[in-house]
């Protein structure tokens, strides 16, 4: 290899003095610089003074130690290990999850299929036939930041957030699709309701779904 | 035992808080005056990472239900045993039976509780802070309400105190506000801190920002002139921490504390020095804060000076908890 031209370079950005954000400039959501991200985070946990690492959308936090590790060369480190190219293509489990779509629980489903110019049942078609990939864990325990929504589905997230969506809650923001695994003010937009728990704090493993897992949405009934 | 006869606003059971689950999402939790916290616990003889009680703008009332070592700090409030006045940053003994209450303080707004051998409930990956949000940890995974008992541990120092001591709070300033003046509060610039317009750079530090009502643990929401977001976008959801001060559409700064999301996509302009997180713990609903820029090296140089006196303090305790038993 002698060009690297293409290859997104590695901006870092601190978060006070005992983190350090490290993204790239590339636009829009990427599965494969995700996968390096995924690796990076791996890699760089080990290393002595790294407190915590949090993969997030296309970039990464490093939380360390401020008093036996200096930013400088932590960034150095995390720069060499970036342009390693190494990726973590992850064989995720297939999570099926049953949705009643609309109705009271999915109060949102009708007047966003109508912006989106589609009949429910269209809309809900294409919401079910997605193939999504967990991105990143994060905002709340066991809530998934999930890639591979249809971009017809794509919905704005609301002016003011509601101030409280239900756990199991369906829920579209912007071009980013999740299900809510607790009670939570929100401000994106409701389509339907699982029963499906996503987080139990007592189990060894306590998130049902991992960075990596692909989610099916199955369509359970479609509520007037 | 303890029995909560009223719990104020909102206590809940705390402790140093709930690190390494960021990357499932689950946030830090903890007490939001962590030197306080470690301080009473030193106090009464515990590990500082001990769970205590945090409560917020008094009206706190609890009963020993048996002998036990107790200590009171963070703000500067009304307390009592059994209707016995006591200073703030306080130790001594209580006998079964007696009443300690904590009114609404006269500076600051959260007390920590910590009794010889901790509170004793069951950890929660790793802690013994609630996650009022998530619903887990502390006591039944909510906060505090008339009626409930709490276990404490056998303490491992199980010697009695004769006499209280304290800390003169005040003149260490180990209350980190001052009425009438808009609390200080250091930060290091964020990513998006060069994006802003220069204009609301220099508005943002220059102005007296005032805490909104509906602030809390989650969150601290400021008024004032909204700023200028310029060409400032929304980001794709990155991880953020206690500290960080992002500025949503409306132009007015939110600061994320210990109870935050893990992950956020605001514009941020900065994030606020580890030495100076416990400010929000203590600034009043209504007060009011001012923010300057410092470089890392003087974060880190604010949190070694902080460790410093909290080991003073830790030596003082140590040599008056000899001297009063």
């Amino acid at each position: 290899m002698d060009s690297r031209s293409d290859e997104p370079e590695l901006h870092f950005s601190a978060m006070g003095e005992a983190a350090l954000l490290c993204q790239t400039a590339t636009a829009g959501l990427d599965l494969s610089e995700q996968e390096r991200f995924w690796a990076l985070a791996d890699d760089i946990e080990r290393e002595p003074g790294v407190r915590e690492v949090v993969p997030g959308m296309n970039n990464l936090l490093v939380m360390f130690d401020p008093l036996n590790a200096d930013p400088r060369a932590l960034a150095a480190l995390l720069t060499d290990r970036w342009a390693s190219g190494k990726a973590r293509a992850v064989a995720g489990k297939i999570v099926e999850v049953p949705v009643s779509y609309g109705g009271v629980d999915g109060e949102d489903l009708n007047w966003i299929a109508e912006r989106a110019g589609l009949s429910v049942e269209e809309f809900v078609s294409l919401h079910a036939a997605g193939d999504y990939t967990v991105y990143a864990l994060g905002s709340q325990p066991g809530f998934a930041y999930l890639g591979g929504l249809d971009m017809r589905l794509a919905t704005p997230r609301r002016e003011t957030p509601r101030p409280r969506v239900e756990a199991g809650s369906v829920i579209i923001g912007g071009a980013q699709a999740g299900v809510l695994s607790r009670t939570t003010p929100s401000g994106w937009h409701i389509i339907g309701r699982t029963e499906l728990e996503f987080f139990n704090p007592e189990e060894a493993e306590p998130t049902l779904l991992l960075p990596g897992d692909k989610l099916w949405f199955v369509v359970k009934e479609i509520k007037a | 035992m303890i029995e909560i006869v009223h719990p104020g606003i909102l206590a809940s059971i705390q402790d140093l808080g709930r690190p390494g689950y960021r990357r499932i999402g689950v946030g830090l939790s903890g007490a939001m005056d962590e030197l306080a916290l470690k301080v009473a616990n030193i106090m009464v003889g515990n590990p500082s990472s001990a769970a205590g009680i945090e409560t917020t703008l008094g009206g706190f009332e609890l009963r020993f239900t048996r002998d036990t070592s107790f200590a009171v700090t963070g703000a500067d409030a009304d307390v009592t045993l059994d209707g016995g006045a006591i200073p703030c940053w306080w130790a001594q003994d209580a006998r079964a039976g007696q009443v300690l209450k904590a009114r609404s303080p006269r500076l600051g707004m959260r007390t920590y509780v910590a009794f010889a051998g901790g509170i004793d409930v069951p950890e929660v990956m790793g802690s013994r802070s609630t996650d009022l949000k998530g619903g887990f940890g502390g006591f039944a995974g909510r906060a505090l309400a008339a009626g409930d008992m709490l276990d404490l541990h056998e303490p491992a120092d199980a010697s009695r105190l004769k006499r209280g001591f304290g800390l003169s709070a005040r003149k260490a300033s180990l209350i980190p506000i001052v009425s009438e003046e808009a609390t200080a509060v250091r930060m290091l610039p964020a990513a998006e801190w060069e994006v802003f317009p220069p204009l609301a750079r220099e508005e943002f530090l220059d102005a007296h920002w005032k805490v909104l009502p509906d602030s809390n643990r989650i969150g601290y929401r400021l008024d004032g002139a909204a700023l200028d977001t310029g060409n400032v976008k929304e980001l794709l959801s990155h991880g953020i921490l206690p500290g960080t001060v992002q500025v949503p559409p409306s132009g007015k700064p939110v600061v994320q504390l210990n109870d935050a999301n893990t992950c956020g996509g605001y514009p941020k302009l900065g994030v606020v020095i580890a030495a100076d997180l416990r400010k929000f713990a203590q600034l009043r609903l209504g007060g009011l804060v001012r923010f300057s820029l410092v470089t890392a090296g003087e974060a880190v140089e604010a949190l070694k000076e902080q460790q410093r006196v909290l080991q003073q303090i830790a030596t003082q305790c140590t040599l008056a908890r000899r001297f009063v038993q």
